[in-house]
């Protein structure tokens, strides 16, 4: 029923960057970086600073990793795998020497090879969804992957267009904030969450999946397997020879923190709330 | 009031994406060991952080066995870490497993003497002393943290003292017949199986001790009562009790008369354990009170500005990462094959004087807040207790270095 044969490889770009605040008001929230301590909604660790010039966060020093919802579509490529439904997982990351931890990670967890797309300094700081896009199309042409899954955003600076840009770059469907996916024959059923429920849709493969948060739990990797990644392969590539140009369309124009929490004010009575919000012409 | 601030948190829905993933902070010494062993510390601190320490103070207060997370660790390989890949473990070194207890101890300190005493107390004498039959037997189905085993030295009548064993072994036909009792045994009440060390010739004083393997359970073989201890109350200790206990003559563990040398030699490796638990709840203690320490105001400012606590902090930050350098370098030389006796000594020492001293000094930076079970501080102050008592006391370890101090300088 599920021809293996069919679907070689299952490229699984990693964010390594990204932190998670759950869009609820925290105490210094973004931009925030995946480091060692993501959730800064009660405890934060490491506080995230804007840097002197406003031109972003600081970053130097700050430990990153794999971004949460990249972990899960791991999970789910190394899942496919043991049912034996594809042959081979290929992690990515593009960045500095840093993200080889990362894609260690996601050979710990049981990808077959990674792949580290090199871009560094200033380059890294701009580095966008449109490049990373026109990267892995570049990579999965190269590899001739039949499957792209991917985290269905960054939690540092939470786009949520890396995935759709390279479904569109490639001209392959896509099926994004998957809850669920299911290989059948050469089509992927894939369960979306989407504001009004969930869409269930079938899109011919070659294509590209986001990753929601409901689509499984990622493993801990298990010892054998740490020790069995040291042995896997990670290949060096730099986007010139994809033939991809870094160089970003975008300038960042100021980052700042949040303003500060202003003091509330009590009223007594509907009355007088309503005539406060219409002081305030938000009524 | 403050203190309304400082509840801990809920816990996590899911292992992925929770509030509280990767709360702790990283430890600077990660840069230093090596990849394999970094990725190795990490799988296991994440797991502490989601698995263990969300349900430690659950399961210390109702006394109950994590049987699932064991299942689960063993699923990862760390209920049997040094065991080759062909009998079922991970096959991976002493310094490997050294970090995978500290770590899980961080989380959960029960947690950590269950996985310690069957990789050290259990696996380690069968895996260095068993034939390839016994190690078939009495390993492989012990990796999977479906069944764990245990370590039955000590007796009602003799803890330090070892080579006075009363516990008898008698040659019958083709068995061995045991009796006598055993006590302070951790993981019986959920072990599948237990290293025995019995004499077979009183005469011969601790020469005459021979190990033994017996499953649990048994016939002849029984259980005392759950000790109920101030700490580690997830893992369950008692005596065990052999009366007319047989078991085939095949079951002995190494040659007749090597027990004491076997116990020995296996407490040597189990103290880089309990070091290793140690390390745990010493710094599980230390994450408490640094966190408190900014939360907390007094005077006007946050108590990690006053003099009288950073000196704690540093003391307790001092105290731990000695203790957890003499670990990793006791660790090294074993997987190097050098001897490594007295640095074994000097880790679990320092280790365990650390553990208590670190959780002394926690409460007493958390003040109130240390001495109610709302904050973790007064269990690491329990659990700390018992790693200067049990794979040796303190007193013993002392001994340990002195003799081999002495050694060294003989003239």
């Amino acid at each position: 029923m599920h021809r293996s044969s069919e679907v070689k490889h299952v490229a699984s770009y990693l964010n390594t960057r990204g932190c998670e605040c759950f869009g609820q008001p925290c105490e210094s929230h973004c931009p925030v970086l995946t480091d060692r301590t993501i959730h800064v909604q009660l405890k934060t660790f490491i506080k995230i600073r804007v840097k002197p010039d406003r031109t972003g966060v600081v970053t130097d020093g700050v430990k990153h990793s794999m971004n949460p919802f990249c972990e899960i579509a791991v999970e789910e490529a190394i899942k496919l795998k043991e049912k034996k439904l594809v042959k081979e997982v290929v992690a990515v990351s593009c960045g500095p020497q840093q993200v080889q931890e990362t894609i260690r990670t996601a050979l710990a967890m049981g990808a077959d090879r990674g792949i580290h797309v090199e871009v560094s300094g200033k380059d890294y700081e701009t580095l966008g969804p449109l490049q990373v896009s026109k990267i892995f199309a570049a990579l999965a042409k190269k590899e001739q992957a039949d499957l792209i899954i991917l985290g269905k955003q960054a939690i540092d600076d939470d786009c949520n267009q890396t995935g759709q840009m390279i479904a569109a770059l490639l001209d392959w469907p896509q099926g994004t904030f998957a809850s669920e996916m299911t290989l059948e024959a050469d089509k992927m059923k894939v369960v979306r969450e989407v504001d009004g429920g969930l869409e269930t849709i079938k899109i011919k493969l070659p294509a590209v999946v986001t990753a929601d948060l409901r689509l499984n739990t990622p493993r801990y990797a298990t010892l054998p397997n740490i020790m069995k990644a040291k042995k896997k392969k990670i290949a060096n590539v730099k986007p010139a020879d994809l033939g991809v140009d870094v160089c970003s369309r975008l300038e960042v124009l100021k980052v700042d923190e949040p303003p500060q929490r202003q003091a509330g004010v009590k009223v007594e009575t509907v009355d007088d709330l309503v005539g406060k919000l219409k002081e305030a012409g938000r009524v | 009031t403050p203190s309304s601030c400082l509840r801990p948190p809920s816990p996590p829905p899911t292992r992925a994406l929770t509030p509280r993933t990767r709360e702790l902070p990283p430890l600077p010494q990660l840069a230093e060991l090596p990849e394999l062993h970094q990725m190795m510390r990490q799988t296991c601190r994440d797991y502490a952080q989601k698995e263990l320490a969300p349900i430690a103070a659950q399961l210390d207060k109702d006394h109950k066995f994590p049987a699932k997370q064991v299942k689960e660790l063993g699923a990862m390989g760390v209920m049997a870490v040094e065991v080759p890949e062909s009998l079922g473990g991970a096959g991976m070194d002493y310094l490997a497993y050294c970090l995978a207890v500290e770590e899980l101890s961080r989380g959960c300190a029960s947690t950590g003497v269950i996985v310690s005493v069957n990789n050290s107390l259990y696996l380690g004498p069968i895996l260095k002393f068993g034939t390839e039959e016994q190690k078939k037997q009495w390993i492989t189905p012990f990796t999977t943290g479906e069944r764990v085993g245990c370590f039955a030295l000590s007796e009602p009548g003799n803890g330090s003292d070892a080579g006075a064993a009363s516990t008898l072994a008698q040659q019958e036909g083709d068995e061995w017949v045991l009796s006598g009792t055993k006590a302070w045994i951790t993981n019986c009440w959920d072990a599948s199986a237990t290293v025995v060390f019995a004499t077979t010739d009183k005469s011969l004083k601790h020469k005459g001790i021979s190990a033994f393997l017996v499953p649990m359970p048994h016939p002849g073989l029984s259980l005392g009562k759950k000790e109920d201890k101030l700490g580690i109350r997830a893992s369950s200790t008692a005596n065990i009790i052999l009366e007319d206990c047989r078991i085939p003559l095949g079951n002995m563990l190494g040659e007749r008369g090597m027990g004491f040398n076997i116990a020995m030699q296996t407490l040597d490796s189990g103290r880089l354990g309990i070091a290793a638990q140690a390390l745990g709840i010493a710094q599980a203690a230390l994450d408490c009170s640094a966190d408190y320490a900014h939360k907390r105001t007094a005077f006007g400012a946050p108590i990690g500005k006053l003099q009288a606590i950073q000196f704690k902090l540093a003391d307790m930050a001092l105290a731990i990462e000695s203790a957890r350098l003499l670990t990793w370098r006791a660790a090294m030389l074993r997987d190097a094959k050098k001897p490594f006796t007295k640095e074994a000594a000097m880790a679990k020492l320092a280790a365990s004087e650390a553990a208590t001293f670190v959780s002394h000094q926690a409460i007493q930076v958390l003040g109130g807040m240390g001495y109610v079970t709302d904050m973790p501080a007064e269990r690491h102050y329990r659990d700390a207790r018992i790693t200067e008592i049990y794979e040796g006391t303190s007193e013993i370890q002392r001994l340990v270095i002195a003799n081999n101090i002495l050694k060294e300088y003989q003239q």
